[in-house]
């Protein structure tokens, strides 16, 4: 594939590789994306803003230059406003590629990073040479007005002009939660928006912090994702609910909103309103409980964002979308062009045969104010595939102790 | 304008998220002090560090540095605003640029001057509207609701000499308010231009020296007014919605 090094959300050559849930391959203008959902279809997009979040400065303690990269915090709550993970790097700027960046100095736990006007401390050296947990001294207007001074999105070196934070927000950007882009989201835009309405498509978003990308060292790219905050407005809840009860699709913009609604809908049965931590990976191994379809960026093999895929088709039908990406010069990347993969009918059978009532949603039935999270009969939590998850959490995944 | 209600006891805005641009003189101000006054979490934004941050530590706001006029500063003022408030529900376009001052005929107006007032009165809150549209269409979808006011002028409607590059920027601040209101109702986005009248306020003053402050309107009356509508156009408050 060729790689999109520039920063423009929605070029009007923009392609779409459409694979549908019995594994055939089409290819289409992005711009069709409407034409090819279905009325009733339900849209869910993440509508994080994305943090200026790569701050160059000093290691005080060796006067070593260094780049923080903020990479994700252990919630999206008041009491951690000022607390992140980071991924740091030596010196240089993001034209190296992160591969060939050098290492940091050793971090000691209190050490203080001088970045722009912004002091950060080390709060805990984790496993791993580039990895740290970091809390800023700023009171949280000086926190937001320091990352809005001295901050840079985060990119990578096939960018080769530097980005600014209009180029990384997609249309629908809200809530300033996200380390780098929900770049599928930069498919959308208001037009697109007015036109699911007009064909009876409904949308709703969730806000789901996502994390970096690539860290340029295997071991840790192995990690990814870090655990990722999310938030789920009940709007979004209820609408998930009437879909599912319907039987209509649910379309996923982007990896992070299915991480964020298979990780709620594995926690409480169903997908429900209010702050999680995703801490879940999407695999081959994974039975998608809600998502019926994905539209992504395209993706390499290996990467955890490839993995996700495999959750709606299988390795074969990916063999083949990955070919004829390659073969009919699709760009990657972020700004790249996408793929609409609906999931595997083979391995999905919806429970369209038994189908949902109404009683098993007793609490759709005329209750006023927030909801409790709700369990689904017929959606149990499962036990076997988050069992399984657990089973791959990799030891980075004690991150989330910060919060003691 | 709405001031019917105003023997009633001022309606309150806790947990309602706004956005001021100029809010650390006359109306802006005067906005400030109202809405958190009844609650509301105000992020104000003006140029002089000096000034925000004493209105910020007096009204109990959050303090935003930035320039609506300059291009560069709105994604650094939307990453504020959006970050320190979780959030947007209310957004006033209220900082206003004049063009000349004293006031000039159009034929006397630098060009200079003209397009400082349309980068102020237009392109600035076009900016900032668009930098914060994902977080107000947020809230929309939230049944929280949603509203851009932009704060408009009688010179917007009527042709008085030596208003021209106000004038003519405030008509077209007043012009795409309603295209915004037709093309984002759906959406849940209502955007309102208002008139607040002439008030006693340092812009008045550069504009009209001679005029007799006792002839205007206190900002603070004006204020009321304005956070009434508010009041009038956010949907009913989700915890009194739920407590009936």
């Amino acid at each position: 594939m060729i790689p999109a090094d520039r920063p423009i959300q929605r070029p009007a050559t923009a392609r779409l590789l459409y694979l549908d849930e019995h594994g055939a391959i089409r290819h289409a203008p992005r711009s069709q994306l409407v034409a090819l959902l279905r009325p009733g279809d339900l849209v869910i997009a993440n509508d994080a803003a994305t943090l200026p979040a790569s701050l160059h400065g000093l290691h005080a303690r060796t006067g070593r230059s260094i780049e923080v990269r903020l990479a994700g915090k252990p919630s999206l709550a008041h009491r951690d406003a000022q607390r992140f993970i980071a991924v740091a790097f030596g010196p240089g700027d993001y034209h190296t590629r992160t591969e060939d960046r050098p290492l940091p100095p050793a971090f000691e736990v209190g050490d203080e990073l001088e970045l722009g006007s912004l002091i950060a401390r080390v709060e805990r050296v984790l496993d791993h040479p580039r990895l740290l947990a970091l809390r800023f001294d700023a009171e949280i207007d000086e926190l937001w007005r320091g990352l809005a001074t001295h901050g840079r999105p985060i990119q990578y070196a096939h960018m080769k002009e530097p980005l600014a934070l209009w180029d990384v927000w997609t249309s629908i950007a809200g809530m300033p939660a996200a380390y780098e882009p929900p770049s599928a989201g930069f498919a959308l835009d208001w037009q697109m928006l007015a036109d699911f309405e007009a064909r009876g498509i409904e949308f709703a978003t969730v806000t789901h912090a996502a994390g970096i990308s690539s860290t340029g060292d295997p071991e840790l790219d192995r990690r990814l994702p870090l655990d990722e905050p999310y938030r789920i407005p009940v709007a979004t809840e209820e609408a998930i609910a009437a879909a599912l009860c319907e039987h209509r699709r649910i379309v996923a913009i982007g990896t992070t909103v299915v991480r964020a609604l298979e990780h709620s809908a594995a926690t409480f049965g169903s997908v429900a309103a209010g702050d999680g931590v995703a801490t879940n990976r999407i695999g081959p191994e994974t039975q998608l409980r809600v998502v019926d379809a994905i539209l992504s960026g395209t993706h390499e093999p290996g990467t955890s964002h490839y993995q996700l895929l495999q959750a709606f088709a299988d390795r074969s039908a990916l063999r083949r979308a990955d070919d004829a990406l390659r073969s009919a010069g699709y760009r990657s990347h972020e700004f790249g062009d996408s793929v609409l993969i609906e999931r595997d009918t083979r391995r999905y059978s919806r429970q369209t045969a038994g189908a949902i009532e109404v009683e098993d949603f007793p609490e759709m039935q005329g209750l006023v104010g927030r909801p409790a999270p709700r369990i689904l009969r017929r959606f149990a939590p499962a036990s076997a595939h988050v069992v399984q998850e657990s089973h791959c959490l990799s030891p980075a995944r004690g991150l989330v102790c910060l919060r003691d | 304008m709405q001031t019917q209600r105003q023997s009633n006891t001022p309606r309150d805005l806790h947990g309602v998220r706004v956005a001021i641009t100029g809010g650390t003189s006359g109306l802006g101000l005067a906005l400030v002090r109202e809405l958190t006054k009844r609650g509301a979490e105000v992020a104000l934004i003006a140029r002089t560090q000096a000034r925000v941050a004493a209105v910020a530590a007096e009204a109990s706001a959050h303090g935003i540095v930035g320039d609506v006029s300059n291009k560069h500063d709105i994604h650094r003022i939307a990453l504020q605003v959006a970050g320190r408030l979780g959030g947007l529900d209310v957004l006033v376009n209220n900082a206003s640029d004049l063009g000349p001052v004293p006031l000039a005929l159009l034929g006397d107006t630098q060009c200079e001057d003209f397009e400082r007032a349309l980068l102020t009165n237009v392109l600035g809150p076009f900016r900032l509207t668009k930098a914060l549209l994902g977080a107000l269409a947020a809230s929309a979808r939230e049944g929280k609701g949603s509203l851009v006011m932009n704060i408009s002028s009688d010179a917007a409607v009527n042709a008085y000499p030596q208003w021209g590059a106000y004038g003519a920027s405030k008509a077209a601040l007043a012009h795409m308010t309603r295209i915004w209101n037709e093309e984002l109702s759906a959406q849940g986005v209502r955007f309102i231009a208002l008139d607040p009248g002439d008030m006693d306020t340092p812009m008045h003053a550069a504009a009209l020296p001679d005029a007799d402050p006792s002839t205007l309107k206190p900002p603070a009356q004006s204020a009321y007014e304005l956070t009434e509508t508010i009041c009038d156009l956010l949907p009913a408050r989700p915890a009194l919605r739920h407590a009936s």
